[in-house]
Parts: C-alpha cells; structure tokens; sequence
C-alpha cells in the first residue's frame, strides 16, 4: 500500500539493534532540530490516512501523515482535531503530534493530545509490531500504552499509526476581546473556568484578554454579550497561538532573554513581567532574563514546572528510565532524552 | 513463608483492630462486586496513614506476600477478588478529603474517598466530579482509578483518566511517585495515563487531585422511543455526528425496557422496539437550543414518540427506569451475568444482531442496555445458576459476546476492566509480542510481581491453551514456547 513503510522501518529497527546503533527519529522536523548526534532515521515517508469514517469520529492514520492533510479532510466533514496540534510552519505530522504531546489553546476544554490516543501501532526496540488501544472511545483491556506513548518523544519506539478521536466543528464560533490589566485578566479567566459557558479558549497577551466561544449559534450570541468587549467574527488569534506564530514565540533568545513554558496551577499568582497566559491560566509563556533558578523557583511555587520552550523533556527519573528498557531494552530510540543514555 | 512471624510483622505495622485474620471476620473480603467467583484471603489489612501502607508493603516485600489493593469492592471483574496466600490491602480507612481547591478547581483526596462524597463536599460552590459510574455511592475514587471507571456523563466528560489531574503512587519496593499536580500538563512519560486502569497492578494509589467541573445551571432528559433497533442506532450515530454531545446517551432494548418499566413505572413506552434516553445541558440558552435540535433529529430519524422532561423530578423519573434496568432484568430470571464490550457505533446493529442469535443458540435470554454513545456495551445474559451447566453456558454466551465485539474492532471491556474475568477474552485482542510488553511493564513497577498478581493480563501459556493466541505475519515472537 502506498505510504505504507513499516516493513522497512521494522528492518531499520532490527539491524540498528544488530549494530547497537542508535537511531534519532526524524518526523517534519518542524519541531525537533535536525540530528546533532546519533543515525538519523526519516520515520516520515510513513504516511497516509488509514481510515475515517466520519460517522464514527474516530481517524487512524499513520505516523508520518501531514496534519494539513488530516485537517484538510476532517474539515471535508466538518470535523477537527480536538487537540488543536501546532503546525509550525504550517508543518508537523499526526506522529509528531502525538510523539510531542503538544496540545492547542482549547486544552482544558477539549482535551490534551493524550486524551484524543485511542490506540497505536508501534515499534518496540525489539523490532516487534504491536498494537494498544483500539478504535473505540472506551477500553481498559491491559495497561494504557497507547496514551504512554504521547509526549514520549519517540523514546519508547516508533509510532506506525495512530488512532485518535476527532469532534465535529462547531456550529458557530466567535471571539470576544477585552482591554485589562494582566492580573484582571486572570481573574476573568478564573470566574470564567467556575461557571458553565461556551468558552473554549482564552488568551491574555500585551493588555488584551480574548476568549473563544464555541457551540449553538443561539448561545454564542448570548454568552458574547454576557461577556462584552469586541466581538471578532473570524480571528487568527488562536491559529497562530496553536502554531506558535505570535510575536512572542518567534522573537529570538538573545540579550540574556530566554522564553519559557510554564505549566502550573491555573489560579496561582502570574510571574511579575508580562507573559503570555492561556489555558485559564494553566500556561504561561514567559520571557525573562531571570535566571534559571528563579524560573524554576517561580514555577515550583506556583505548583508546576518551567521548560525552555521548545524543548524536549528529559525521561530520567528511576521508573522511567525501567519503563523506557521495557520497550527499548537497548536504548535504540532517541536516547539523548534518558539520562541512563547521555548524548554520544 | 513463617506466617506467624509475618503477621506479627504486620501487626506492628498497623493499629489494633487493623489486621483481621478470623474467617467470619474476612468472608466479606472474600470477593468483589463479581460474586460468582470467590477466594478466602490469608488476611486482610485496613491501614489508616500512608505510612502504615508503606510498612505494610514493606512487610509483604520481604516476606513476598502477594497483595491485593482493595477499595470498596464494587468492581465488577474480579479485580479486588483475593489470590491465595494473598493478603488483601483495604484501603476504606484512607478516606479523607485533605484539600477543596476552590480557585483551581480541583481537590486532593485519598483513595478510599466515595467518588459521590467529592460532588458532595465541593456542591456548594457549584462545583462536581464528573465521572460517575453506576456504583458511585458505594465505589472509592482509589478503585476507580485502578479501572479507570466510566459512567453514564464520561460521554461528555470523560472517564477517570481525563478527570484525575495527580497521583501519588507508592510501589511494592517503597518509592513514592508523585504524578501531575494542579496544572494540566507535566514532562516526562505519563504515568498517571498509565496508572490509570493499571488494576492495582503496578503500585497502591494513595492521594489522588481530581478537577472539578463547574454543575451545569440547565439539564434536560429527552425520551425517543422507536419502533425498530435500526432506527435507534441510526439516531445514535446522527445525533453525535452533528456536534450535540449529550451529557449522557444510553439505549435500552425491549426486553430491558419493559422490565425496567415493570420495576420502576418511569413511564417507558412498553410497545417501543428500542429507547434512547438522552441528557442535554448546558447553561440555560445552551441547553435550549440543543434540545430542539435533538428533538428535530429524533423525529427525522423516526422516533414516534419524544418525551421532554425538564424539572429535576420528571429527568429522575426518566432516569429511574435506566439506573433500575439491572435490577429489573434480575427479576426475570434467578442470575444474570453483565458484560461489557465496546464497539465502534456503526457495529451496533450487527453486533445486536449476532448477541440475539448467540441468545437463541445457547437457549439463554440476553438483555441490552447500554452507553450508546460511546458504543459501550452491557448485555445481560439470564440465567440459573440452580441448574447444573447454566453458569459454564452463560460464561460460554459471554466470552462469544465479546469475540463478537472484538471481531468489529471493539475491546472485550470498556469500562469494567480486566480483573480475572475477562483474562482469556484477553488473548483474542492481544498476541504474545503485547503481552510480553505488558509484561516489562509491570516489572518496572513490581519486579518481584506481588501486586495483584494473576489478573488483568493472561499468561501466555493460559493463552495458547485457550487457543485464541494471534499470530502476527507467520510469526511467532516466542517460536521455544511450548504451545499446548
């Protein structure tokens, strides 16, 4: 079948373990750099949509597939994504999606990248295709390694296909957009998260706050009047949000000045310069020149944790580096992530 | 194993009064909310503190005494039921509510919390925990992240994987691992997915946060009743296709319907081929405009009748009917045995089809009532256990039932779990390269495999036996295993 390269991925997995030689999984490369280190293996040409069946809101495609693709056919039906995945670039592919676990700015409403994972086909290290999870919205047969496989980076193998649940489109859409000082605009959001609503983003950045309002076209109109401000019919707002193409994310590192993630308590208090905050204050996008211990000492105190944007995280605590010898007993798969396997 | 000694050691680890070793005493340990199959524990602990579970571990450790995490005991699978020689670590006693976070919406409780005592504790400040399934009076939010439990809103709102947002997990060997937080996303592998229906299997919850939902201001239950199967399952497929995400949407079919009306007078319509019983909400405009159009859908798609209940007494009795269908269905005959498969929707109709033929065949009644819009399936197949041969039959009925499901693309269990239960349906969905892996997996958590051992993933030498075992591409992955 067209697009389908999983023999050949099964061999190039197969005689990497023969040679103990590492392999570096390469998607679009929209969100990982190319290789510095280790056998670059292109997991990409893997690619094309299995099967869809709009009626069942659920898509299996495999790991290389464009998401402009996918995005481009769910929206044939007038479906979508429910985790909102960036395309960076207008790149990215549904294995790199789901390799990353990014998830978009409707996350808290609609659900993280991991909560959409019906089931995978993968690779393991030891060359062996297996298969988790299923097509189905409800299923507890074995452990979960299917949503273990989200936001692992590729570490524990190679993702051939990927199920995931789509949602149809909403019927209507609009953003309502308010002028406010930061600690305002977290408040809102706060009130916001505690009373039923259409509200299925919000985003406060540079004085202003906007909020999406997805559902029946009737209760959009009331709840954008409940909430005042300008109403913007069509915004680009959250499309570049999703694809990281706001001011803030391309402005490069420099002058001492680093950007940083930062996943915390929602209500906890904002960092003292301006950032962005989204996800009813569960994110933030800070970009300081405070030093790394501040960083990670703000993020602490506000119940979470700071990463450089961009950046993989690192699988090293004890029981993640047993899980990680559990799929890939001989650190085949992009092991500059596991500390049990520093870079070469 | 000194077992004198051993409980000695476990009796300095708990308070008195904590550790019961007395028959009479340890009969209701004996099973779980699946009675039919029972095992005497060795002895049961119910610590009190996060130490004493600790120290108990510790013993069982040493000693390697298998144990069996217990919450209230209402799982359906087998999953709590006691191995031998095992002892069962109850964990009713850890049942406090240490923090309701109103700004963050969330709270951290311990496991043996009842999931309806978090609604309750957090109602007054218009706040709920979403899942629900039908035991959630009795059931312990500890037990239902073991098996990532469901219910009739997860269509919705999710199941326990998408609600709870942390963990604290303490292992067999001692480690603490402390998973997520307040936040919503944390780096490094998920653990807390995978602990998540991990069966008790891998590590002892001890403190789980769980995000609150703001309760919505406006709910309304619509009643479409249907002359034929079909057209239900159509009005099914439609009504989630469009974009109306019901908060709930369960079908039952004759047989479970009119025993549900004889039980509990909800007003069913008794001459309906099949219901579909429906909850919108949603603030008060929301759930408006989803109502009519869900009851413009339910007549496009043939309902003959809609009814439309909006104040809170008329949804309960809407709802009365569905959540006495079980017991209903167990007057007709002496046992029924509950299954629980998952299907894509387009297979309802075929699937209902062959469960009404495996019905006829095995000459035992079969009833269907179930989430249908999430394709979750719970036939209940009717027998007597006073004959001799209609349990092995039933058992027979069921595991067919759920190769059936499995042969659509479904799973052998949605929401129920594994448990010893459904160990050998197990072997029809998985071959023994995957079962294998499950296998690592455990070990990372539980290398000297005492945590619940024997359930929820079938060996594979009980798999060759039953004959089910897959074979992927002419290939074996384990070619010196001996297949019986």
């Amino acid at each position: 079948m067209a697009g389908d390269r999983a023999a050949q991925l099964v061999d190039a997995v197969r005689s990497a373990a023969a040679d103990e030689q590492p392999l570096r999984l390469l998607g679009a490369g929209s969100k990982v750099p190319a290789a510095e280190a280790g056998h670059a293996l292109q997991v990409d040409e893997n690619r094309g949509v299995v099967d869809y069946q709009p009626e069942e809101l659920v898509l299996t495609a495999r790991g290389g597939t464009p998401l402009a693709e996918i995005q481009a056919l769910l929206h044939q039906s007038r479906q979508q994504l429910p985790f909102e995945p960036p395309m960076i670039g207008g790149r990215g592919t549904l294995g790199g999606a789901v390799a990353t676990g990014w998830s978009g700015p409707g996350r808290p409403w609609r659900g993280a990248v991991r909560d959409a994972v019906l089931g995978v086909e993968m690779i393991n290290g030891l060359g062996e295709r297996l298969t988790f999870g299923g097509q189905v919205m409800k299923n507890v047969a074995g452990y979960d390694l299917s949503r273990l496989q989200v936001g692992a980076w590729g570490s524990l193998g190679i993702l051939l296909s990927i199920s995931v649940r789509v949602t149809p489109e909403a019927h209507a859409e609009r953003t309502c957009q308010l002028e406010c000082a930061a600690a305002e605009a977290l408040s809102r959001m706060r009130a916001w998260a505690r009373a039923h609503s259409p509200i299925t983003a919000t985003c406060f950045e540079g004085g202003v706050l906007s909020a999406r309002l997805s559902g029946m076209a009737e209760s959009v109109a009331a709840a954008a009047e409940r909430i005042g401000g300008e109403q913007v019919p069509d915004s680009t707002l959250w499309r570049d949000l999703r694809d990281r193409a706001l001011p803030v994310f391309a402005s490069q590192d420099g002058d001492g000045q680093r950007l940083w993630q930062i996943h915390c308590a929602p209500a906890a208090e904002l960092p003292p310069d301006a950032c962005l905050v989204e996800w009813s204050g569960a994110r933030r996008w800070w970009r300081t020149d405070a030093r790394v211990e501040d960083v990670r000492a703000y993020a602490e105190q506000a119940g979470g944790v700071a990463l450089p944007a961009g950046a993989a995280p690192r699988f090293d605590s004890p029981h993640m580096a047993r899980l990680k010898r559990a799929f890939d007993p001989q650190g085949l798969f992009n092991p500059h992530l596991n500390d049990a396997h520093p870079p070469q | 194993m000194n077992e004198s000694k051993v409980l000695q050691e476990l009796q300095r680890a708990l308070p008195t009064g904590r550790l019961i070793t007395e028959p009479a005493a340890m009969r209701p340990y004996e099973t779980d909310g699946l009675t039919a199959i029972r095992e005497m524990p060795w002895a049961v602990a119910l610590p009190g503190t996060e130490d004493e579970v600790r120290e108990v571990l510790a013993v069982c450790l040493e000693h390697e005494v298998p144990v069996v995490p217990r919450g209230a005991g209402t799982g359906l699978s087998g999953g709590a039921r006691p191995v031998q020689g095992g002892l069962v670590l109850g964990l009713s006693k850890l049942n406090q509510i240490l923090e309701v976070d109103v700004d963050n919406c969330t709270a951290r409780v311990q496991p043996g919390v009842r999931n309806l005592a978090i609604s309750e504790a957090v109602a007054e400040h218009g706040l709920y925990y979403a899942p629900d399934p039908s035991s959630q009076l009795a059931c312990s939010i500890g037990g239902n992240v073991a098996e990532n439990s469901g219910g009739v809103h997860c269509l919705k709102y999710g199941l326990t994987v998408h609600n709870v947002i942390g963990l604290k997990v303490r292992t067999i060997e001692g480690d603490v691992l402390e998973l997520g937080g307040k936040g919503l996303d944390y780096p490094g592998y998920d653990l807390l997915a995978l602990l998540c229906g991990s069966e008790g299997m891998l590590g002892v919850v001890t403190e789980v946060t769980v995000r609150l939902l703001p309760e919505a201001p406006q709910k309304v239950v619509l009643l479409a009743a249907f002359s034929t199967l079909e057209s239900a399952a159509g009005a099914v497929s439609r009504i989630i296709g469009e974009g109306v995400t019901p908060a709930g949407l369960e079908l039952m079919d004759q047989l479970t319907l009119r025993a549900a009306e004889d039980f509990a007078g909800a007003g069913y319509p008794k001459d309906a081929a099949a219901i579909l019983l429906c909850e919108l909400d949603g603030d008060a405009t929301e759930a408006r405009a989803l109502q009519r159009y869900a009851v413009r859908l339910f007549e496009e798609e043939g309902a003959y009748d809609v009814q439309q209940a909006e104040s809170a007494e008329q949804r309960e009795r809407l709802w009365a009917g569905r959540k006495a269908a079980f017991p209903a269905v167990g007057r007709i005959a002496p046992d029924y045995y509950c299954m629980d498969g998952t299907i894509p929707r387009a297979s309802l109709v075929e699937v209902l089809r062959g469960i009404s033929e495996l019905s006829e065949r095995y000459g035992l009644v079969v009833g269907n009532v179930f989430h249908a819009g999430d394709g979750n399936l719970h036939p209940l197949i009717l027998y007597d256990a006073n004959q001799e041969g209609q349990i092995e039959l039933a058992e027979g009925l069921g595991r067919e039932i759920l190769e059936l499901c499995v042969g659509v693309g479904g799973t052998v269990t949605g929401e129920h779990g594994v448990g010893v239960e459904k160990l050998t349906p197990m072997c029809a969905q998985f071959n023994a390269a995957e079962l294998a892996q499950f296998e690592r997996v455990k070990e990372a958590f539980d290398p000297a495999r005492l945590m619940n051992p024997g359930k929820a993933i079938p060996t594979l030498t009980r798999c060759a036996e039953y004959g089910g075992m897959h074979v992927h591409g002419g290939e074996l992955p384990f070619p010196n295993l001996d297949r019986f």
